[in-house]
């Protein structure tokens, strides 16, 4: 019995012998929303076998109307019994491949996207790893137009404010243990109902189903205790937003490729070169790696997230963070990109992360100086002559710079890319039309 | 896994095929000093005769698994309608029968029964060490009696260490006995399933799998008593 026979035959006894009811098929769109159907046992084993059939113009970024018809195929690996719901009448899930109908990959899967770009690392002889942290909310259930109302804040919980949050966070925890994510750390960060889970390392495609997993158990355990929990970048004004610092490591085998004894940094050659990548093309990505108008609120200065494309061990303003790891743990040398926010598509992001990467790693490219100074309190003048520039500044902005990208489109594929800039231009468009209570205030009277 | 003996010697091509096809080992016995020489150390796991063809030479085929100090068991005869009344008074000599022609799939779920009943031979294979258990047939794990929710390959990981107490293991060892195909984890795979498993097994059973530093992983005590 091969491989793949045995992953289906374990499946199917399992839905058998856990007394499972129903089958959630788990798939992504482009702007990273999980998208589910439901199947019974019945369906499953023609499923595992030739996938569902359903319409991809339902979609968003799927398919056109005139080629519909896109095929869900199960990725028997990813198989799950769900730990939440009627332990009598079980629902699995299983994460989904989308293809055409002739088998071959569907262009506008963003998992088929992170495949390519795992499969060009593979061929150089490199895995590539990530280990997120994960900052969100714990807001009172939002009303429309209000201003989001802390837990610990009072107000909301009258009585042991934080213990309601941590235990939120413990319950949180647990379900993401048992539904194979492992955690390292979890903390309250510094802003008022903020929190971070941080994950521990694993294959980038695993951890790309993880955070989909992650952000839809960190939103099902709030909702249970009658809590919102969000993942908006910058939900609140003057206190910091909430980022997804990535950890990128590429191993060769068992050695960690990004690590060499002999560099004052322990930092090797394919290190350098593919921060230098991820520096270099670090504008072009921003607009996967940031993807909403609100993602650059939190990209400014004053709240711990970067503003400048810049590189350094211990500095936590610049882009990249080179921590320093543990003694006599070559493994664990890592690099920290700090930009993305956790709304992203981790898919697409992971995708073009490495895909700068292996640019600069491909082509030699050279890593400017460690940026060690406080870049905040630089002039552009200062900035200008180190020759350190700054991310995007604005939704539009890095939208600009990505349609000018080879890189981006290479990585994400013509169906991709065009549908993303399309639905995004039209995402500025409307936010560019609004008038905010910040002009009001503003100009209603001076002017 | 044992070895079920079927008369007579070739057996009917169906009833050869329906074995198959259910996973039994078996091998063709013609004669009573066949089933007696042919026996393996350990002794026939369970018998199927068919008695249509030479009804006299295969009750004595019967006779002989039976009439001895441990008796072969589950023993199922295939009889046709005119043979019912053989089956009179020969209740020592077989625990169930089948009719010929036979279904192929009545045959089977017989046998499964049969064997399950039986408690031996082809019974679902068990692996048990220090409160957990595999049920390797169905795919099932448990942990002091409470079923753990595995993917694929957490199963077969901890399967393949669990049969193996004891041993240590690389990680390049575990990948290619366990994963054995390209894969986009990596070498390090090992490690993140290994931290996946010791969740799952929760903190009183996570010591089940000890890190070997600088080596790799070890499920349970060390033969060594280290």
């Amino acid at each position: 019995m091969g491989v793949l026979d045995q992953q289906r035959d374990y499946v199917l006894r399992t839905v058998e012998e856990r007394g499972v009811r129903l089958i959630r098929l788990w798939f992504t769109d482009v702007l990273g929303n999980l998208k589910s159907f439901a199947i019974s046992p019945a369906e499953l084993e023609n499923a595992l076998d030739d996938g569902m059939t359903f319409d991809g113009s339902s979609i968003d970024g799927f398919s056109r109307i005139q080629e519909s018809d896109v095929l869900a195929i199960p990725d028997p690996n990813t198989f799950e019994v769900l730990p939440w719901g009627d332990p009598k009448a079980a629902e699995a899930r299983v994460f989904c491949d989308i293809h055409h109908l002739d088998g071959t990959p569907f262009h506008g899967d963003p998992r088929q996207v992170l495949r390519r770009q795992l499969d060009a690392a593979h061929d150089m002889g490199f895995t590539f790893y990530v280990a997120p942290d994960i900052e969100f909310f714990y807001f009172a259930p939002p009303e429309r137009g209000q201003t989001p109302v802390p837990l610990d804040e009072g107000g909301f919980f009258d009585l042991t404010t934080n213990d309601v949050a941590g235990s939120l966070r413990k319950q949180t925890i647990r379900t993401l243990e048992t539904m194979s994510i492992p955690v390292e750390y979890s903390f309250h960060e510094d802003a008022p109902s903020q929190h971070e889970i941080d994950l521990r390392h694993t294959d980038a495609l695993t951890m790309a189903d993880s955070i989909m997993t992650f952000r839809l158990v960190v939103k099902e355990v709030a909702a249970t205790n009658g809590v919102h929990a969000t993942f908006m970048p910058k939900p609140l004004e003057g206190v910091q937003g909430s980022g997804m610092h990535v950890h990128l490591s590429l191993f060769a085998g068992d050695e960690n490729a990004f690590y060499d004894a002999d560099d004052p940094n322990n930092l090797s050659p394919v290190a350098k070169s593919f921060m230098a990548g991820l520096l270099r093309h670090a504008a072009e990505i921003t607009a996967i790696t940031n993807q909403t108008v609100n993602s650059y609120k939190r990209l400014v200065p004053g709240f711990e997230a970067p503003v400048h494309v810049s590189w350094a061990r211990n500095n936590r303003s610049g882009l990249i963070r080179v921590p320093i790891p543990k003694r006599g743990n070559p493994n664990a040398t890592r690099i920290e990109y700090r930009s993305p926010d956790p709304a992203c598509n981790p898919y697409l992001a992971f995708a073009v992360l490495l895909a700068a990467g292996l640019r600069g790693v491909r082509e030699g490219y050279e890593l400017a100086p460690e940026a060690d100074a406080n870049l905040f309190e630089m002039t552009d003048a200062q900035l200008a002559t180190l020759g350190i520039d700054q991310l995007p500044q604005s939704l539009s902005d890095s939208l600009r710079v990505m349609e000018g990208s080879e890189l981006v489109q290479e990585a994400l594929g013509e169906h991709i890319f065009e549908w993303f800039l399309r639905n995004k231009r039209s995402e500025w468009r409307a936010y560019k039309t609004h008038v905010s209570a910040f002009e009001i205030d503003r100009y209603l009277k001076a002017l | 896994m044992k070895l079920v003996a079927v008369y007579p010697d070739p057996p009917p091509p169906e009833l050869a095929r329906t074995l198959d096809l259910a996973g039994y080992k078996w091998a063709a016995v013609g004669s009573v000093e066949d089933a007696a020489s042919n026996e393996p150390a350990n002794g026939w796991s369970g018998a199927i005769v068919a008695c249509d063809a030479d009804p006299d030479g295969a009750w004595a085929v019967c006779r002989s698994l039976r009439k001895r100090d441990t008796p072969v068991s589950p023993l199922l005869v295939l009889v046709s309608g005119s043979q019912l009344a053989d089956l009179e008074l020969r209740n020592d000599l077989f625990d169930d029968f089948c009719l010929t022609p036979f279904h192929p799939s009545e045959v089977a779920a017989r046998l499964k029964h049969l064997f399950w009943r039986g408690g031996d031979g082809v019974r679902p294979e068990l692996v048990e060490y220090s409160g957990l258990a595999l049920n390797l047939e169905t795919y099932q794990a448990s942990i002091a009696g409470k079923p753990l929710d595995l993917t694929y390959m957490e199963y077969e990981l901890l399967k393949f260490l669990a049969q193996h107490p004891g041993k240590v293991f690389t990680r390049e060892m575990l990948l290619s006995r366990v994963w054995g195909y390209e894969y986009y984890g990596g070498a390090r795979t090992v490690d993140v399933h290994i931290r996946r498993l010791r969740a799952k097994l929760g903190e009183e059973h996570a010591n089940l799998i000890q890190t070997v530093r600088s080596v790799g992983y070890r499920f349970g005590q060390s033969r060594w008593g280290s």
